[in-house]
């Protein structure tokens, strides 16, 4: 089974990762390195990073597979992930190197597929690639 | 293939046979349990939720506190976040109808499910702290660090959503800074410079907030005031995901000298000057208001002086004068709500405001986008007084 996963297989590259929340969505791939305070950075309403100093800034999480390292800072963080989605600009999934407990919990009741520790370097991934977030039996293809 | 293992009665209680809200809860408790790699939920004593100000949860957080009280009770002692203004004072304070009405049906939401009416970022100094290593759900990350760290509970860095989900279940998942072994900090920050004032210790905190991840060893600060830690804690919840400290080495040691402290100031510090002085983040409880009477008694702010406080400790100092002297000086006391993503300072209205917390003052920078002054309380009352 692991090899089938791992590498290119039919010119598609996978990376084996862990389910935090379940479920399947794909998306264009929107990828940093630094991490999110989703209370202060992103506009809730529109889903643009607004933090100038921030990487992503003027980028849109909407619709997107977001990967990034974790969130930090509020506790109030899972809420914005939550608003995110009620206003329709949420991710189309997650991906995380270390899922933490405001993403984890965010994303649980806002149902938006996450996974974490992935097996083979995600930000090698580039902005923009179609990605697809298999939260069930934990995969990234690409 | 899940490593977290529930109970039967908790398996059912995530399929829903014990209603809707607690279904949502375990949700909850079973995405942060497999995030942190619990293998067991455990039982909490107290949990405190942060996600009351409307300012922060927005509609759909309403709408999701609404669903949840239908048939969500907590199971434990709950004390809950600051919400957006005083209710007392609510009548002469600038606030649209739309977000009082909002922030209204948010209380009413906790009432229901059966909430202290705390209103308090500061809860370990308004109650009593349960005995040394008790297990403790706490959001609001000032709160979470002080009680690992000072206060000598467990607590993981809990989100609104997890710390709601603790109240109701009573559980939280057995993992990271609740096991002994992941409180021992791999990180040692070296302070050598001596600290003078809160100021410093919240550049502390926040430059410790972004190299630090789960625990953090700080040597050179021994003596800690209440004060002090208050606003390291404070800060280093608000620039990265660490949720406790200690005092000594640590494996990797890395340095804090007055050029790492200048350079978070100049992140911080935007402005020369202020057109409000804000006090709060955390909310200043009975010592910090003594300490404020004393230094104002007989001398008047020049400026409009907002000081956020927790209720009980409000109606304690004003039962030792402390208010009477505070207001005499022109300072205008709040409760039950603090300086983080206030209502009560609009850009439309001010441009910059003058603060000693480090945390208010990225929440200002970054949320209400003013420009902030950082200055500490001996300077603010040696320079914003006459």
């Amino acid at each position: 089974m692991l090899e089938e996963f791992e590498g290119h297989s039919e010119g598609r590259m996978r990376i084996k990762c862990r389910v935090i929340v379940k479920g399947n969505d794909e998306g264009e791939a929107l990828v940093t390195k630094q991490p999110i305070n989703f209370l202060t950075m992103i506009d809730l309403k529109s889903g643009i990073v607004k933090d100038e100093k921030h990487e992503l800034y003027k980028k849109n999480i909407a619709n997107k597979v977001l990967v990034f390292p974790n969130a930090i800072g509020s506790s109030v963080g899972a809420y914005s992930i939550y608003a995110l989605k009620g206003s329709h600009v949420a991710p189309k999934a997650i991906v995380c190197i270390k899922a933490d407990i405001t993403t984890a919990s965010g994303c649980a009741i806002a149902n938006i597929p996450l996974v974490d520790s992935p097996e083979s370097d995600v930000f090698a991934i580039k902005s923009g690639l179609k990605v697809k977030v298999d939260a069930l039996i934990g995969l990234i293809e690409m | 293939m899940s490593p977290l293992q529930l109970t039967s009665d908790e398996e059912k209680a995530l399929k829903g046979e014990h209603g809707d809200a607690l279904a949502t809860a375990y949700r909850i408790l079973l995405a942060i349990g497999e995030a942190t790699e619990a293998k067991k939920l455990v039982p909490i004593k107290w949990a405190h939720v942060s996600g009351v100000n409307y300012n922060t949860i927005g509609d759909s957080g309403v709408e999701f506190l609404e669903k949840l009280s239908k048939d969500g009770r907590v199971a434990v002692k709950t004390t809950i976040n600051p919400m957006g203004f005083d209710p007392v004072k609510v009548n002469s304070l600038k606030l649209n109808k739309e977000f009082i009405a909002k922030q209204n049906r948010i209380v009413s939401a906790y009432d229901r499910m059966g909430v202290t009416r705390s209103f308090t970022c500061i809860p370990y100094e308004v109650f009593d702290l349960p005995s040394k290593g008790t297990d403790v759900s706490f959001a609001e990350s000032n709160a979470a660090t002080y009680a690992n760290s000072v206060a000598g509970l467990r607590t993981n860095k809990e989100s609104g959503l997890s710390a709601l989900a603790s109240s109701l279940t009573g559980k939280a998942p057995y993992s990271e800074l609740r096991i002994e072994e992941f409180r021992k900090p791999n990180v040692g920050i070296k302070v050598n410079y001596e600290l003078d004032n809160e100021v410093d210790y919240g550049l502390l905190g926040y430059f410790a907030g972004k190299v630090a991840n789960n625990s953090v060893a700080f040597s050179g600060i021994e003596n800690l005031s209440k004060r002090n830690a208050k606003s390291l804690s404070a800060a280093l919840g608000t620039s990265g995901s660490c949720g406790m400290f200690t005092h000594g080495n640590a494996g990797e040691t890395i340095e804090f000298g007055k050029e790492e402290a200048r350079k978070i100031r100049d992140e911080l510090h935007t402005s020369e000057k202020g057109d409000v002085i804000t006090l709060g983040s955390p909310q200043l409880g009975v010592d910090d208001l003594s300490l404020l009477a004393d230094m104002v008694h007989g001398k008047k702010f020049r400026k409009r002086c907002l000081i956020f406080c927790a209720r009980a400790a409000y109606e304690s100092a004003k039962n030792l004068g402390y208010t009477e002297r505070i207001e005499k000086a022109g300072g205008e006391m709040l409760c039950d709500c603090c300086t983080c993503l206030t209502p009560l300072i609009d850009r439309s209205e001010v441009d910059s405001v003058i603060t000693n917390s480090i945390k208010g003052a990225y929440y200002l920078n970054n949320s209400n986008k003013v420009g902030v002054c950082l200055k500490s309380l001996k300077d603010i009352v040696r320079e914003e007084c006459e």
